[in-house]
């Protein structure tokens, strides 16, 4: 068996707020071999972002791991010296985020802030530094790309910026690129650009792709793997297609039911998940999506569901599934 | 159904769940809606204002602050009722003494059996008590303060909200209006305005109804005329900054939707989200006003006598510095505790009510 | 079925910021919109940001004074009128549900805010009634009442602020981008409760979003922007199925469908480039620097909005060839 590119073991992470401790994320596993591309939905606050984040070694600021590991090929990132870190962002694991308005340097060209990464971690020389940065903005589709390496992000459009996000996180071939909601500040004919160009750069390259995002249409789209998050757990696991036609979990069938479908061919009542997202400083003691979930039973409310596992690489923690478990056991023993 | 059947099973995956469970029929019966309720409960409210006083009560410097202001007050404004001597009182025979010293007639008194109210700071060359008339200064410095950066609180936020609200032409005069005031020289003008202002003051004070200004003093009125023309704009420029951010914001459009009016959208609206700016100036003025005012009556621009200013008080010592440097001392340290004081709370507040100004 | 708003070649220009004292340049943030709704219906509004799609929304409800054209409410020129009796019947409800709410005040004062600025109340008493029946309509409870906006949710904020507008008992509501900046799990809910207040109170929506499958979802008809021109107006099944212009065929296209299998067979319409800025947009028709059926009329002609089937209107030289 391959070793796994990344490997988080019931990763444990709180907040220490003024108001009182957040427990960002509980007991958060995920496995990924190279050339996998995963998805992680869920909503604002179920702790997709702050996975990729402890990830990266990038544990935002009054945030605490307090619990489990993270590896990354082969290296135990929660072990590492903010230097070790260094070396290994950017070059094998790379993040672009969801504005590319904010994370360009405005006082920087284009040209000066793509070749940085590359003088930073591949090579001393300026001129082939140069020479990369102009391939990667031609492998990332920017027209004129010798015009764009010296102008600055305000001289580029949302789209144009973001591509030239992705050129800086490619420029070492990463191992992982972790695109946290790339497309979200996106008109939607530019997100098919910046989707379709991820999609063909993962195939020429090879790369793993962790895919972070609310919108159910791009994980279809582009993953093959889908972690559904809620309240800062790991609800549903499963292939793209075990997700969307045989979802286990109750927040994931809601999920899929409340969106609107462009391909409807008449008008049906969305049907909505009910009530609020979880007050995080005071999360229930049971599920955590129990006081939403039209199903809740008594257990749900006392106890945090154990992961059941529907097939080979499908799980999903919900009583539910216990429940059909049991009434299986108990109507055999009774005959 | 109630009958309880505990059943253990273990899944395939073991390090998933890490314990077998025990499971009970009676668990798996839907909860009810009340159940779920209990799990969704808000948290308790907690108003802007309840939030900041918490964390201004979490602030050591500013509450010290706080306390020794609030004991300023008492020692300027309650206290005079209660001493025995008056700070325009002449004791014949009493001039000059040092802190804590008697003169003869009241240690003949005191010889006698009275009981004779020692003079703490001593006393000035008229025979009056220094520690009552600090108190006195203090109430006057303090009033000032007060009443100055009321003044100034008003004018500058509705000129800042009006200019920032109403914007273009308005705005542009109404600031360049500011610019031109912010070049003219205010000593100067202080200076022209107490004494061109005397004369007509003192005329209309006699005019029956216009008592109250012989009573307050023509120098105190002036003082007051002076803020009130020049000491606003600060207030109104920060005032405009706010106004021009926050009038791009949804709930004012939303208020014009419904057809609220500018006063109402001003008051309702913007006026009530600069609040924290508002009492964090207000309360950093006080301290600037009351050193205008001492630095004023040490000029002699201030408070007319017998009324004693903390600044005239210093001013008045400077005459007999080489023999009786505590009757500068006292007033000079009165004024640095007052304005470190107000300089501290208003940064305490600052911190806890308008964290963004802090930068 | 009758004409509640009619717009008649709306303009809405901004002035903007122009690099030489003399030559004054204007954003023409609508340029020369036309369309109607109808009384009970709702109009979708679809558009990339930048397209104006907000603004005509706000010009409607005269949140700004439109360049040229006119407005008309229940057949009268509202264009040049004063707003205040209109304010009670058109209402607007906004896109972020976190700077649509005043901080400072406690709900029942924002739901309450029109009630007194209308005199809506003869007494405190009967104001309170009436704020709390608001809070109730949708699906909110007195107990929200004394709270801040802080203490709630987006979508908690959200329904705060549809029932702000609907103090005011109004017949026609904007509603702009008012789920995009919500989570997906709380948009169906607000979705569902407007459509319910229209079912209930017979409202009139003009419903602005960029996700056309929002906007199809809950629209009887849609209009699609493209730089401040309407460039296809038709039924929502209609422009979603039988679209002719290629700028909604390839936003349609373009959506990714939440259903992997149809996912990996979905055909792409790539459109190239960005969009051109608003300040200087191109000449003739405004999408044929992206559009691969442009020839040279598409350059020099601008194409008129016309009616090629019942109700469907559409802006191209080509879409018809």
């Amino acid at each position: 068996m391959s070793q796994n590119l990344v490997d988080i073991k019931n990763l444990k992470l709180s907040f220490f707020t003024a108001a009182g401790e957040v427990k960002a994320l509980n007991d958060v596993s995920i496995q990924m071999k190279q050339g996998d591309v995963l998805g992680i939905v869920g909503e604002s606050g179920s702790g997709k972002s702050v996975t990729a984040y402890s990830l990266m070694g990038l544990v935002p600021h009054p945030g605490k791991i307090i619990g489990g590991s993270i590896a990354f090929d082969g290296h135990y990132i929660n072990e590492m010296s903010e230097k070790e870190l260094r070396i290994l962002r950017g070059n094998k694991l790379s993040i672009i985020f969801q504005d590319p308005m904010t994370s360009l340097n405005p006082v920087y060209t284009i040209g000066n802030q793509i070749e940085e990464v590359i003088l930073l971690h591949a090579t001393k020389s300026k001129k082939i530094a140069s020479k990369r940065a102009l391939d990667l903005l031609n492998l990332v589709g920017i027209n004129e790309p010798r015009r764009r390496l010296k102008q600055y992000p305000h001289e580029l459009s949302g789209g144009m910026r973001q591509r030239v996000m992705i050129a800086i996180a490619l420029a070492c071939e990463p191992k992982l690129l972790i695109a946290d909601e790339p497309t979200t500040a996106l008109d939607v004919t530019i997100q098919a650009q910046i989707l379709e160009l991820m999609g063909e750069l993962r195939k020429k390259i090879g790369m793993s792709i962790i895919m972070i995002t609310h919108d159910l249409g791009v994980v279809a789209n582009m993953c093959e793997k889908i972690a559904v998050m809620y309240a800062g757990k790991i609800v549903e696991y499963g292939t793209a297609d075990e997700i969307f036609y045989n979802p286990k979990h109750e927040y994931t069938k809601g999920l899929l039911l409340s969106i609107p479908k462009i391909s409807a061919t008449k008008h049906e009542k969305l049907i909505p998940i009910d009530g609020t997202p979880v007050d995080m400083l005071m999360p229930p003691k049971g599920c955590p999506f129990a006081p939403r979930c039209a199903s809740c039973m008594k257990i749900c409310l006392k106890e945090m569901p154990p992961y059941t596992d529907i097939n080979e690489d499908h799980y999903s923690a919900c009583w539910l599934l216990q429940k059909a478990a049991y009434d299986t056991i108990t109507n055999g023993v009774a005959r | 159904m109630n009958q309880k059947m505990p059943v253990t099973f273990h899944l395939d995956h073991e390090k998933r769940v890490p314990e077998a469970f025990q499971l009970n029929a009676e668990d798996f019966v839907p909860a009810t809606d009340i159940e779920k309720q209990e799990l969704a409960t808000m948290r308790e409210s907690v108003s802007y204002w309840k939030d900041g006083i918490m964390r201004f009560k979490k602030n050591k410097i500013a509450m010290v602050s706080l306390l020794v202001v609030i004991f300023m007050m008492i020692f300027a404004f309650i206290l005079p009722y209660f001493y025995p001597y008056r700070y325009e009182h002449q004791i014949r025979g009493s001039e000059n003494l040092s802190p804590m010293e008697y003169s003869q007639t009241e240690l003949d008194a005191k010889a006698a059996g009275e009981s004779v109210f020692p003079h703490f700071f001593g006393t000035d060359s008229l025979g009056r008590d220094l520690m009552v008339r600090v108190m006195k200064g203090s109430s006057i410095s303090i009033l000032v303060g007060l009443v100055a950066s009321t003044i100034i609180l008003l004018i500058g936020s509705t000129y800042g909200a009006i200019a920032g609200y109403f914007g273009g032409w308005a705005d542009t005069i109404m600031m360049r209006i500011i610019d031109i005031i912010y070049t003219v020289p205010d000593i100067l003008i202080i200076i022209l305005l107490s004494v061109t202002l005397k004369f007509p003051l003192q005329n209309l004070a006699l005019r029956s109804g216009f008592g109250w200004i012989s009573t307050v003093g023509v120098g105190l009125i002036s003082i007051f005329i002076v803020f009130s023309l020049l000491y606003w704009v600060g207030m109104a420029r920060i005032v405009r900054g706010q106004v021009l951010a926050l009038k791009e914001l949804e709930y004012v459009t939303a208020a014009r939707a419904l057809g609220a009016n500018h006063g109402r959208i001003i008051r309702k609206h913007l006026l009530t989200n600069c609040i924290g700016t508002l009492i964090v100036t207000t309360t950093l003025q006080i301290p600037a006003s009351i050193f205008t005012e001492s630095f004023l009556s040490f000029l002699g621009l201030g408070v007319s006598a017998p009324m004693p200013s903390l600044g005239s008080l210093a001013a008045q010592a400077i005459g007999g510095i080489n023999s009786y440097p505590h009757r500068l001392f006292v007033p000079a340290v009165m004024i640095s505790v007052i304005i470190l004081a107000f300089n501290l709370l208003g940064d305490g507040l600052r911190d806890a009510f308008d964290p963004k100004l802090k930068n | 079925m009758s004409k509640l708003i009619e717009v008649k070649n709306l303009k809405q220009y901004f002035p903007a910021a122009s690099n030489s004292l003399f030559n004054k340049r204007f954003l023409k943030a609508v340029d020369d919109v036309s369309f109607s709704i109808n009384r009970g219906e709702t109009l979708g509004l679809v558009g990339e940001s930048g397209c104006g799609k907000t603004t005509t929304g706000k010009s409607i409800v005269r949140l700004h004074e439109p360049t040229s054209g006119s407005i008309h409410y229940d057949g009268k020129d509202i264009t040049n009128v004063n707003m205040l009796p209109y304010r009670r019947k058109m209402q607007i409800v906004f896109q972020d549900p976190y700077a649509s709410l005043n901080p400072r005040m406690a709900v029942s004062d924002i739901v309450g805010e029109a009630i007194d600025i209308h005199k809506l109340a003869s007494n405190n008493k009967d104001r309170k009634a009436k704020i709390i029946s608001m809070l109730e309509r949708v699906g909110l409870n007195s107990e929200h009442a004394n709270r801040f906006p802080h203490e709630f949710s987006g979508g908690q904020r959200q329904r705060i602020g549809i029932a702000r507008s609907l103090a005011v008992d109004p017949e026609f509501i904007v509603c702009d981008e008012p789920v995009s900046a919500l989570d997906v799990s709380i948009q169906a809910q607000i979705i569902n409760m407007f459509e319910e207040l229209q079912e209930d109170l017979g409202l009139t929506y003009l419903f602005i979003a960029h996700d056309l499958s929002v906007v199809k979802h809950i629209s009887n008809r849609i209009g699609v922007m493209y730089l401040g021109k309407l460039v296809e107006l038709a039924e929502s099944y209609e422009l979603t199925f039988h679209s002719l212009h290629p700028y909604t065929k390839s936003l349609i296209s373009s959506i990714p469908e939440p259903d992997p299998k149809k996912s990996r067979l979905q055909q792409r319409i790539m459109l190239e480039g960005d969009v051109p800025s608003p300040l200087n947009p191109p000449s003739g028709c405004h999408f044929r620097t992206r559009c691969q059926y442009a020839t040279k009329i598409c350059a020099e002609q601008e194409p008129t909005f016309t009616e090629i089937s019942s109700g469907h209107f559409v802006a191209c030289h080509h879409c018809c060839d």
